[in-house]
């Protein structure tokens, strides 16, 4: 018996119970996947997806305005490609210095593939098609250029690379909303995707320092910045993330002074992230749990002020704890976008039930849902596959 | 750069400056709080200050006279009798049975299916181990609000109604909802029957709350079968070992030795699922399933008494988690290892 088989052998069909599971399982597996195949090529109706899929990208936003999008886009693929090349381009002792590992590899083919394959798959027309391809074929290049040019840049100037992306974001709010001579673009026009994606990054990014901040507190030797944060964190773990957004949709505009109550987006979006902050405060709290305290004692001894030695020596190894639980809430925060959906926000999910409340496209749930559990589940499981590669790369004894 | 003037044996004269006395390390703690608590303090007046002005300007006063008066509404699957006539406070109250009722089973249903993943995940089966893996990487990394519209829409409401209905012995299942066998009057053991194309039986239960329950429960077993992984992982190998060579079975070491070892470090960890299942509960809204916040929508929509609503279910709810975790908490202690 070769290996191979020795091995299945003992894996699947060790003991006659464990055969006659093995097979059980097999035959679930097979009709479960023929159903499901049979299903997805033979009976679903795909074009609900073909026919409203920039309704699902994006929402109603104005169509003359759209470009802007495009825009938005070509940016993100240019700072992806960028960072992606600057990343590899420095020799680090977790990669071997590779410039082209095998995962970046598979990754151009990954990026190559959506790119050629999605846009006909959706049926765009064709001058949209060429669109996707020539910002796929930008971050390619970036990326080819970034990894090989980049060490030849100079020191000041790469250092000041990183400052670009929260400029990038800022530059993108206002390319979406309008406004710098843009015209403006109500919020209650955004949707789809990029509502989500928008809802998402915000509440992440906001929800990042109050969360550090939180914890701290938490930790804190002053009593009432103690019980200050165990108040709020307990407070908004207590409650149901849809009667938060319920009380920011209906509570604050008694809470502030008449008139001022932001748009119904930004409301929800402010909710997300004082929702997130607690549950972050915990995670990190944990990483911080792990950090011994004579980390705390020789950063202070060495003369540091309680400041320094929190920013320069705790946090940073609290932090690297506490990414997987971190990553973890972010995971959960951009599922819990699609709670928006109740409140009435056109995000993916709400965007979902406006497209099947349309005649023409009535009882076609399943390829809809089917649709945005892909497309959920890609973005999860990227989120973790990141926070994993983060992981190996921050681990203490890789680093030399 | 700050010093300590106050521990250590003083130094020589010179090598300290002195420190001013708003960076004293008795001092510090004082200013930094008082600075946070007038923050907070102007904060909350500040809100509170508009809610009043706002609330006496809307004439929405705080007031719970309201809960007196008639509902208006009707909630269509109810333990506790309701009807249009009788006030709001005894629908949020239908509305509470009515969460607490998908809670409880709930529970029940994904510590069970949860515990069964989990421990399949210890299989010798390598088959089986790679499909409880990929149940819980697929059900975790997908919304459950999406997962609850999918259980509603896409498989309970597309069963077969009428003679086409799913049928078991004492058990149909149809668009119409759960059928179950029960005593009728004066004892007697009915199953469900087909009357004039209507299925009649002693116990009905509805379709929208067979796709909250179902989907409440795929989705936190797969939570808790992570739980109940990381419990077993933690009892030292040799347990299984030292189990085994007695001659016990796969299933008897690990529900007679290792699981109640490991009970230790999953009952915590249960307690954060439970709580959230709980919470989840709330998603009940977007399936039809009338409970306590779904009650609540309709009572704002109708009344307008947005403050004393929203004060009402965060109270709720904050309650009920409170309760679970006091239940936890005291099966924590009778789990915990007692050493001599």
């Amino acid at each position: 018996m070769t290996p191979l088989l020795r091995r299945l052998r003992q894996d699947l069909f060790a003991t006659p119970a464990d055969g006659l599971v093995t097979v059980l399982l097999l035959a679930l597996i097979g009709a479960g996947g023929f159903a499901v195949l049979h299903w997805a090529l033979g009976q679903a109706q795909w074009a609900v997806i073909r026919a409203n899929s920039t309704l699902f990208a994006v929402g109603r936003y104005p169509l003359d305005q759209q470009w802007r999008l495009w825009l938005l886009t070509a940016l993100l693929a240019a700072a992806t490609g960028l960072s992606w090349g600057m990343l590899r381009s420095h020799p680090r002792p977790d990669r071997g210095g590779s410039l082209w590992p095998r995962n970046d590899w598979m990754a151009v083919g990954m990026v190559a593939l959506l790119s050629l394959a999605l846009p006909s798959l959706l049926g765009l027309a064709l001058p949209l098609q060429q669109r996707w391809w020539a910002i796929a074929a930008l971050l390619l290049l970036l990326r080819w250029l970034a990894g090989r040019f980049g060490p030849l840049l100079p020191a000041p100037l790469k250092r000041c690379l990183p400052l670009g992306l929260p400029l990038l974001y800022l530059l993108g709010m206002v390319l979406i909303g309008g406004g710098l001579a843009l015209e403006p673009v109500s919020p209650s026009q955004w949707g789809g995707l990029m509502l989500t994606l928008l809802e998402s990054s915000f509440a992440i990014l906001l929800c990042f320092p109050l969360g550090v901040l939180l914890a701290l507190g938490r930790r804190s030797d002053l009593p009432l910045l103690r019980w200050g944060s165990v108040v709020y964190i307990e407070f908004f773990r207590g409650a149901p993330l849809i009667t938060l957004l319920f009380l920011g949709q209906n509570m604050l505009g008694f809470l502030l002074p008449g008139g001022v109550a932001p748009e119904r987006v930004w409301r929800a979006a402010w909710v997300l992230t004082l929702f997130a902050a607690a549950y972050l405060a915990e995670a990190v709290r944990s990483g911080l749990a792990a950090v011994p305290r004579g980390q705390l004692e020789a950063a202070r001894s060495l003369g540091l002020s309680t400041p320094q030695a929190f920013t320069t020596v705790v946090l940073p190894q609290a932090l690297r704890v506490a990414l997987p639980s971190m990553v973890g809430q972010f995971i959960s925060l951009l599922q819990d976008t699609t709670l928006l959906s109740l409140i009435g926000l056109m995000e993916l999910l709400g965007t979902a039930r406006t497209v099947m409340a349309n005649p023409a496209f009535l009882g076609r749930n399943a390829e809809v849902y089917f649709t945005l559990a892909v497309l959920f589940w890609c973005c999860c499981a990227a989120l973790g596959l990141g926070s994993r590669a983060l992981e190996r790369r921050l681990n203490p004894s890789t680093l030399a | 750069m700050a010093r300590s003037p106050s521990v250590g044996p003083s130094p020589a004269p010179g090598l300290v400056t002195p420190v001013p006395w708003w960076r004293h390390r008795r001092v510090v703690p004082w200013v930094v709080q008082g600075a946070v608590a007038l923050t907070v303090l102007v904060v909350v007046a500040f809100l509170l200050g508009n809610l009043i002005r706002n609330l006496t300007a809307a004439g929405l006063l705080l007031t719970w006279n309201w809960l007196g008066q008639p509902a208006g509404f009707d909630i269509s699957e109810t333990l506790l009798p309701f009807n249009a006539e009788l006030p709001y406070w005894r629908g949020l109250a239908a509305g509470l049975v009515n969460t607490l009722r998908v809670v409880i089973t709930g529970l029940v249903g994904s510590t069970l299916v949860g515990t069964l993943l989990g421990m399949a995940s210890f299989s010798g089966n390598a088959l089986l181990r790679g499909l409880t893996r990929t149940y819980v990487e697929v059900v975790r990394n997908i919304p459950l609000l999406l997962q609850l519209v999918f259980w509603y829409f896409v498989v309970f409401l597309s069963l077969p109604n009428g003679t086409a209905a799913l049928q078991l012995p004492g058990v149909v299942l149809a668009k119409s909802g759960l059928y179950l066998a029960g005593f009728g009057d004066g004892l007697h053991w009915i199953g469900p029957q087909l009357q004039n194309g209507v299925w009649q039986a002693p116990l009905r239960l509805s379709v929208e709350f067979g796709a909250l329950l179902t989907g409440l429960i795929a989705y936190t077993a797969a939570f808790i079968a992570e739980v109940v992984r990381g419990g077993i992982a933690a009892v030292p190998k040799g347990q299984w070992e030292a189990a085994s060579s007695l001659g016990l079975s796969w299933w008897q070491t690990l529900s007679k030795v290792v699981l109640p070892q490991a009970l230790r470090v999953i009952v915590p960890g249960l307690n954060t699922q439970f709580i959230s299942l709980a919470k989840n509960s709330s998603l009940a809204v977007a399936v039809g399933y009338t409970d306590l916040y779904s009650v609540a929508e309709t009572t704002l929509n109708q009344t307008g008494r947005a403050v004393e609503v929203v004060l009402l279910l965060l109270g709720t709810y904050l309650a009920l988690d409170l309760f679970i975790s006091l239940l936890m908490n005291g099966l924590n202690r009778l789990v915990q290892i007692r050493e001599r």
